[in-house]
């Protein structure tokens, strides 16, 4: 398990960080021609064998569609698919927004006085280790069903994750750093803004990162038990029709989503976290 | 160079340390006088960083106090620089902006000429974009010393500032440190393991005991700068180190042996 969880290194080449246990090669990006040719060829061959295989054993649609099936579903549905797209994004993105502030200022404060950390911790954990899809019903019941449950919700996965692993970063800060800005007279606040954010920057990135992943699969999650709208709500409707080409062709908007998240953080992370050797 | 004492610059009184049941140091008084370098040697743990530490104004004293120029401290003072062991440098920050980030938490417009002369001093012209972790151990240490200097600070207290340098790397950090002194006449408290840096650099070595620290030994250091490799192969420097070697180990065997 501990594997899985991404973290902040330097690329063997040096030229930036790369995540050790999610490995992403064109992370790091294709150097050479003849790189990019061998990725391209690799994707070829996996795609089209898929394509070659499931025709050859005749596998039923309602198992797994061809990709050219996929493909042409996405295509034909995606105008239907927007509306839902759009909406999945604002409640992940409202809801991440709310969830990571939250954590990030939590763990901020809460890092400040160990007595505080040590009483506050057990909840957080609780709610790291919860599934906050658990409780979708419930808010449903309360809020209805529109889009305040699944914000809630996403603010939930996410922001105990970011927190958690922000307090780490946190955490860690060398005293010698902080006698060095002491010397010269820094404020408190000086302090927290030139040396303590700056070295928890890696895990906070990190934090960042899990949640925004947590919050993805937390929103779609939301979105197929209650909700009459979003992707996850796709997904239901596709499958209870046996439309199996267009649910796939969700699953593949999905994807893409996730790994736009992974990239998007990755950037973020080379830039402002690749002093981290 | 003798010591140009014309009362002292920095003097501490009584000064006292204790964490919790932790007596760090007891009872050490020393007076540093004006544009002179004062070693401070002792075994491990035996409260020197705790001694530089209180004279920076960083943390306070359980007992006595501490004067710049009469003036008791009680926090950090702009006239006194610090060079920490090891280079503490910021490793998010390339070089020139560590060496600004002292300029940016006072407010204060750096002193660009200033410091471009003591990075070409120290030989670290053109790597002022480098990040710390592509400098090699003394180019860090001296670019810790620049961020140090460049605030024009009248004391400049060193904790084992070369202790992690490979043995060359610390006599060239020595000749610079000279060499800075000869040009600045900063005053330096420096603080070291390694008996011959005090005696190279000094005009004075004290000795500080096993903890609870206290200063048992002064020592003037009476030669010429600068000190050339055959000032520090002499036969005063070798009795000169017997003795401090006794007084640190407590053995009166090598004092014998010495006189």
């Amino acid at each position: 398990m501990t594997d899985a969880i991404p973290e902040f290194r330097k690329s063997q080449s040096g030229a930036g960080v790369g995540l050790a246990g999610v490995s992403l090669a064109a992370g790091t990006g294709a150097r050479t021609r003849k790189e990019i040719a061998i990725i391209i060829l690799v994707a070829v061959i996996v795609i089209g064998g898929l394509e070659v295989l499931l025709r050859w054993f005749e596998v039923p649609h309602y198992i797994l569609p061809p990709p050219s099936a996929i493909m042409a579903a996405l295509v034909k549905e995606f105008p239907l698919l927007l509306p839902h797209l759009r909406d999945t994004l604002i409640c992940l993105f409202a809801g991440f927004g709310i969830g990571a502030s939250i954590g990030l200022v939590l763990a901020a404060v809460v890092t400040q006085k160990p007595f505080v950390e040590k009483v506050i911790t057990p909840y957080i954990l609780i709610l790291v280790t919860t599934p906050m899809l658990a409780l979708v019903p419930l808010l449903i019941l309360r809020f209805g069903f529109g889009y305040s449950p699944r914000i809630i919700a996403v603010a939930l996965a996410a922001g105990p994750m970011v927190m958690i692993n922000a307090a780490t970063g946190f955490r860690r800060t060398d005293s010698a750093k902080i006698a060095l800005a002491r010397s010269y007279g820094a404020s408190v606040l000086q302090i927290f803004w030139k040396i303590r954010a700056p070295m928890a920057m890696p895990m906070i990135l990190v934090g960042l990162m899990i949640g925004a992943i947590f919050g993805l699969l937390t929103c779609v999650g939301a979105e197929m038990v209650g909700g009459g709208f979003g992707l996850g709500n796709r997904l239901t409707t596709y499958s209870s029709m046996i439309n199996m080409p267009e649910f796939f062709a969700v699953i593949m908007i999905l994807s893409i989503m996730g790994i736009l998240l992974y990239v998007l953080f990755f950037l973020i992370g080379k830039k402002w976290a690749s002093w981290e050797a | 160079m003798a010591a140009a004492t014309e009362g002292a610059r920095l003097s501490i009184r009584g000064a006292g340390k204790r964490y919790g049941d932790l007596q760090a140091i007891a009872d050490v008084s020393l007076d540093v006088g004006h544009n002179t370098i004062v070693s401070i040697v002792g075994p491990s743990g035996c409260g020197k960083t705790t001694l530089l530490w209180s004279m920076s104004g960083l943390h306070g004293l359980s007992e006595g106090q501490v004067q710049l120029d009469g003036q008791t401290i009680t926090g950090p003072h702009p006239d006194i620089g610090l060079v920490f062991q090891e280079a503490n440098l910021l490793p998010w920050r390339n070089l020139m902006q560590n060496i600004l980030f002292p300029w940016e938490v006072k407010r204060q417009k750096p002193d660009m000429a200033w410091i471009n002369h003591l990075l070409d001093r120290v030989g670290l012209k053109g790597f002022e974009t480098r990040m710390p972790r592509e400098l090699s151990g003394g180019m860090q240490q001296r670019a810790s010393i620049v961020r140090a200097l460049s605030l024009r600070p009248s004391v400049l207290l060193m904790d084992e500032p070369f202790g992690a340098l490979d043995a060359f790397t610390r006599e060239e950090m020595n000749r610079l440190v000279e060499e800075i002194w000869l040009e600045t006449k900063t005053t330096i408290v420096f603080i070291t393991h390694s008996i011959e840096e005090a005696i190279f650099l000094s005009d004075r070595v004290l000795v500080l005991s096993k903890r609870p620290g206290r200063v048992i030994a002064d020592y003037p250091v009476p030669f010429v700068r600068p000190r050339s490799l055959k000032t520090m192969a002499s036969r005063e420097v070798f009795d000169l180190t017997n003795r401090i070697k006794a007084d640190i180990y407590g053995q009166t065997t090598l004092r014998a042996a010495a006189e």
